[in-house]
């Protein structure tokens, strides 16, 4: 029983593997084919970012189970922290530059991760939700006045007000509300690529792994679990900041892929759109997390959803109330029969 | 578990579906260029056309969101002005907005679709952040960038921070402002402010997270240092917060401030105004182009803005005749007063038009010549517009045009001297 | 002093503003149990049907608040009908998910029908602010108009859920649906009602919203939205003493923070208050306490 169980989930494994990998190669063909359009490939690092990101908060929303309004503040905090690392750090290497930024967003968006998930998680359901959302705010807020710059003695930081004087040959990298600006772009696809393929390799691991199942128990009934003597707060942080790690890779990945980033970008809008992704694509879900990021990125910015102009964003609406409707049916369908008349609960789902 | 197979099933194929509507339009892109635009047309070819070169340009702009007001502006002023071009018959214009929603990385999204579309010259973007970020990708592809209201020196790059006198931003070449730069809003304020003696102590409400406003202050605040003004009160207030002003007109009415001095757009401007009313608080406000619009906002109670003294380039209550036919002819088109965006933004095609209208251009010409020519003529022309007389553009891309002092008199713009 | 009393009314004026929206969506919340994300865009649609009965077609205040309220439950319940009720076995998550699409539709739909330019909603309460010590404090009659309706509207909702039939059905579905499903109550209804009085609730809202910060746009219900929903949780979501408490509280915290500490940093500090109370009373000021059942 347990065999056949694993086997499934191998296989899953292996396909969402195999499935990033072959998206990576038909892409990277197309590109030195020309196929691609500027539109298509100016996406390509975003839609990695938006992939990791969903990634990353299937891990909570899906496999630890806590609902989190404030993903995007893991995400700013990386972003910013790559931004300036990216800026400050002495590495001529482009891609050693990006990796080491990288490691440094996940790693200061894993501290803040446990600076939030030690009184957040004490919480429960919508509360929980809240209190994440009350921190992405935070972190909106506290990043919109922050000022940091660099001259040959170093990096130079205020807050609230740009105290800043240079020395000579200083200058500005995070300017407060106006965020970075004249970032160079290093992240690349590739880059992206292998950012997804780790955070993947993370997450089945973990999964697979004996903290992976405890993280589990605890969802499905955190009483039973406790009862057996899980450590509900080490394995929920664990999961939590993970989450978080990641989260603030992707968002070095995403910053270093624009020319631009403030903070209200990762805003509680930014937060709410990875949730998207991750409850289209099904918690728990990753190569649905994966889809789910790439087709909602993709979706808004195709010739198609262009041409409608002013109803754009009025269809992209609609598109997401009815995928959620029609893909709720199946359950709707079974339950419907028992509660309300036939016929009726079919018509609903249109 | 089903419903799940069924989901992903659906989106799979919703995907393939976009990838290929992706590229089958971008195929038909590539075969016919400029068949494809069906609105973006009923701005051009409505004229006669004499088979003389048809010019692809393209602008971002918020046309949805918050900021949407500006970017609608923006983009209605462009097409009158396209339409007027293409009934002189010559170069025909062939104009298309694309929406980034006020956000950089949309706004990259939106320029890249312009330029899968074939674009040639670039409107830039209308707002300030996704400004940088479209002006960075232009840079970077040398494409020709006239932005009617991109005002923030991050955009044009090149200009020494005020705060830190460092050059964050190398200069981009070929980008180009049809707006006032901000610092020489805010320093051009303060002198006006000092020279007139408009006020005793003086009051600013900015909006902090907003590089416009933020930008015109900076330059403010260290001019006024420079010309000794005495500010008694200095607030800010962010996008989240837009909502109340009780604190910072508290702030200042403690504080005795006789003048307020707004670096931020007529939609807060006209809450601040109706909030300082009801408490009872009736300084004299000075704005900046930004102020511009507030008498036309719907359901304004204008004697409220009655003495409110604003640097605008653009007035639309205007009796040369430019800017009568163009607000007769937004009005009719749009239903609404055109503000400073709408005739920046007609301002904006026109000096592209101008430039070119000499020049040996075609369809064919590519984006990179075109530039080249542009970035040549822009730099020794002289244009008049609805925004200004022998405007001139300098190489670090800023424009020069004398900012008139107006004030508010029964509702409508009257000149300062 | 004076300066502090000041602060303290505006406060209190913002704070009842939030506390009638919060009012609405701890109903939703307490008896349909869903984060009704949509709930401040309904407010942003009352808003302007009442400017355009006034402005557009001069009808008399009170008209154009009656029909803002009909539009909006009317809205309230096509919405239930075609968007959550055919979710309402499906888990929470994808009814939240759903009610931020039916957020976006409304959001664009507003601007497509009314553009997105600014509208300044009419101050159609008469009279003179009423002023203390000799003129130095005013009180607009808006705020005190609000201040009233927001403590009726919460008498009125916890009479109607204590005393009445329907509020009654309402509180045994909160409690438990399949249980009130046994008794023979229409859970299905009662949701419905509850989503048309919250509807209901949100026009009274959005017109009192806007006729004290009466900038009116497409996006006007988005912010007050959230705060609403944060002063729901603090007051505990689902309680209605609770989301009045919660909703003046709240305004209070963002008044007094960007008058004494920074204007800067008073949304953070709003939610830094939130998080310790929450930490302090894991269900809010006046939540019930949920014994957990093994």
């Amino acid at each position: 029983m347990k065999k056949s169980y694993l086997s499934k989930t191998n296989w899953v494994n292996f396909a969402t593997y195999g499935m990033v990998i072959i998206a990576f190669v038909v892409m990277q063909l197309m590109g030195s084919a020309g196929m691609l359009s500027s539109t298509i490939r100016g996406q390509l690092v975003p839609i990695c970012a938006y992939v990791v990101m969903a990634l990353s908060l299937n891990l909570t929303v899906g496999i630890l189970g806590e609902l989190s309004l404030g993903h995007a503040g893991f995400m700013s905090v990386g972003a910013f922290a790559g931004a300036v690392a990216a800026a400050a750090l002495p590495i001529s290497s482009a891609p050693l530059r990006l990796g080491a930024a990288m490691l440094i967003g996940a790693v200061l968006a894993g501290l803040v991760g446990v600076v939030v998930g030690v009184p957040v998680l004490r919480l429960n359901g919508d509360y929980l939700a809240i209190v994440t959302l009350a921190f992405g705010q935070i972190i909106k807020s506290v990043v919109e006045n922050l000022y940091i710059g660099m001259d040959a003695k170093g990096l130079h930081a205020s807050f609230l007000e740009n105290r800043i004087t240079f020395t000579d040959g200083g200058r500005m990298i995070l300017n407060g509300p106006m965020g970075v600006n004249g970032i160079n772009k290093i992240s690349t696809f590739t880059a992206g690529f292998v950012l997804t393929m780790i955070v993947l390799v993370v997450i089945f691991n973990l999964v697979n792994s004996r903290a992976g199942r405890a993280i589990m128990a605890l969802r499905d009934n955190r009483i039973a679990a406790e009862s057996v003597g899980i450590n509900v707060t080490k394995y929920k942080l664990m999961a939590f900041v993970t989450s978080a790690a990641m989260a603030g890779a992707a968002g070095t990945l995403f910053a270093l892929g624009q020319n631009t980033i403030t903070a209200s970008k990762f805003d509680f809008n930014m937060s709410i759109l990875i949730l998207v992704f991750v409850v289209l694509g099904g918690q728990g879900k990753m190569w649905g997390s994966i889809l789910a990021a790439t087709f909602l990125t993709v979706l808004p910015e195709t010739p198609a959803m262009r041409e409608l102009r002013d109803y754009r964003m009025l269809v992209y609406a609609i598109v997401m109330i009815l995928v959620m409707l029609v893909t709720n049916s199946d359950k709707l369908k079974g339950l419907a029969g028992r509660i309300i008349p036939k016929g009726k609960g079919a018509a609903d789902n249109g | 578990m089903k419903k799940k197979n069924l989901a992903a099933l659906l989106m799979a194929g919703a995907m393939c579906f976009s990838l290929l509507a992706g590229c089958s339009s971008k195929d038909s892109n590539a075969s016919t260029p400029g068949t494809d635009s069906k609105e973006s047309q009923s701005a051009g070819n409505e004229g006669g056309n004499s088979g003389a070169a048809t010019i692809k340009i393209g602008g971002v702009g918020p046309l949805t969101g918050g900021a949407a007001i500006y970017g609608n502006a923006a983009k209605g002023g462009a097409e009158i002005a396209a339409e007027e071009i293409n009934a002189l018959g010559g170069i025909q214009i062939d104009l298309r907005y694309e929406d980034d929603a006020h956000d950089p990385e949309k706004s990259v999204n939106a320029y890249n679709t312009l330029k899968d579309w074939g674009m040639q010259v670039f409107l830039g973007s209308v707002t300030s952040t996704p400004g940088a970020a479209t002006a960075a990708e232009s840079n970077a592809d040398h494409m020709f960038y006239l932005t009617p209201s991109a005002s923030s020196t991050d955009v044009i790059g090149g200009v020494a921070n005020p705060l830190t006198g460092s050059v964050d931003i190398e200069r981009r070449d070929n980008v180009f402002q049809m707006c006032f730069v901000d610092p020489n809003q805010g320093s051009a304020s303060a002198q006006y402010i000092s020279d007139k003696k408009l006020g005793e102590k003086i009051a600013v409400i900015y909006k902090n997270d907003d590089v416009y406003s933020t930008g015109i202050y900076n330059s403010f605040s260290a001019k006024a240092a420079e010309l000794g003004l005495n500010i008694v009160s200095t607030t800010t207030f962010t996008e989240d917060s837009q909502t109340d002003f009780s604190v910072q007109l508290s702030d200042a009415k403690n504080a005795d401030a006789d003048l307020i001095y707004l670096p931020t757009y007529y939609g807060p401007n006209a809450l601040i105004l109706t909030q300082a009313n009801a408490m009872g608080y009736n300084p004299k406000y000075f704005g900046v182009d930004g102020m511009d619009g507030i008498l036309s906002v719907d359901g304004f109670d204008t004697s409220l803005a009655e003495g409110v003294m604003l640097l605008t380039p653009f007035n639309a209550d205007s009796e040369d005749e430019a800017t009568k036919s163009f607000v007769a002819k937004y009005q009719e088109k749009y239903g609404d007063v055109p503000n400073q965006f709408a005739a920046d933004a007609y301002d904006c095609v026109y000096a592209i038009y101008n430039a070119l209208k000499d020049e040996n251009v075609t369809a064919e010409t590519s984006a990179s010549d075109m530039c080249d020519i542009l970035i040549n003529k822009f730099t020794s022309m002289t244009f008049n517009g609805l925004t200004g007389e022998n405007m001139t553009w300098s190489a670090e891309g800023t424009v020069t045009k004398s900012p008139k002092g107006m004030f508010i008199q029964d509702g409508a713009y009257v000149g300062m001297d | 002093m004076l300066i502090f009393l000041n602060h303290l009314i505006n406060g209190i004026s913002l704070g009842s503003v939030y506390a009638i929206i919060a009012l609405g969506y701890t109903m939703v919340y307490g008896i349909a149990k869903m984060l009704n994300f949509a709930h401040g865009d309904v407010i942003m649609v009352g808003a302007y049907i009442c400017f355009f009965a006034i402005s557009s077609f001069n009808l008399p205040p009170a008209v154009g608040i009656l029909l803002a309220m009909l539009v909006c439950t009317l809205l309230g319940i096509v919405i239930e009908r075609l968007a959550y009720k055919p979710l309402r076995q499906a888990t929470s998550l994808a009814v939240l998910i759903t009610a931020i699409g039916v957020s976006y539709l409304l959001q664009n739909g507003a601007q497509l029908l009314w553009t997105s330019n600014i509208k300044m909603f009419p101050s159609f309460f008469p009279g003179q602010p009423v002023e203390l010590f000799g003129g130095e404090l005013k009180i607009t009659v808006a705020s005190i108009v609000t201040v009233a309706v927001c403590v009726v509207i919460m008498l009125a909702l916890t009479w109607f859920t204590g005393q009445t039939k329907v509020g009654k059905a309402m509180r045994a579905c909160s409690e438990d649906k399949g249980a009130a499903q046994l008794m023979g109550i229409d859970v299905n209804t009662t949701i419905s009602v509850t989503f048309a009085i919250g509807s209901a609730l949100a026009a009274v809202a959005g017109v009192l919203f806007c006729s004290v910060y009466p900038n009116l746009t497409p996006t006007t219900g988005s912010m007050p939205g959230i705060k609403a929903f944060t002063a729901a949780v603090f007051g505990g979501i689902g309680s209605i003493p609770g989301a009045l408490l919660g909703g003046v509280l709240l305004g209070l915290i963002e008044i007094f923070a960007s008058a004494y500490i920074s204007t800067q940093l008073s949304n953070a500090i709003v939610f830094a208050v939130l998080i310790i109370v929450l930490l302090v009373r894991p269900t809010g000021l006046l939540g019930k306490q949920i014994r957990e059942k093994v």
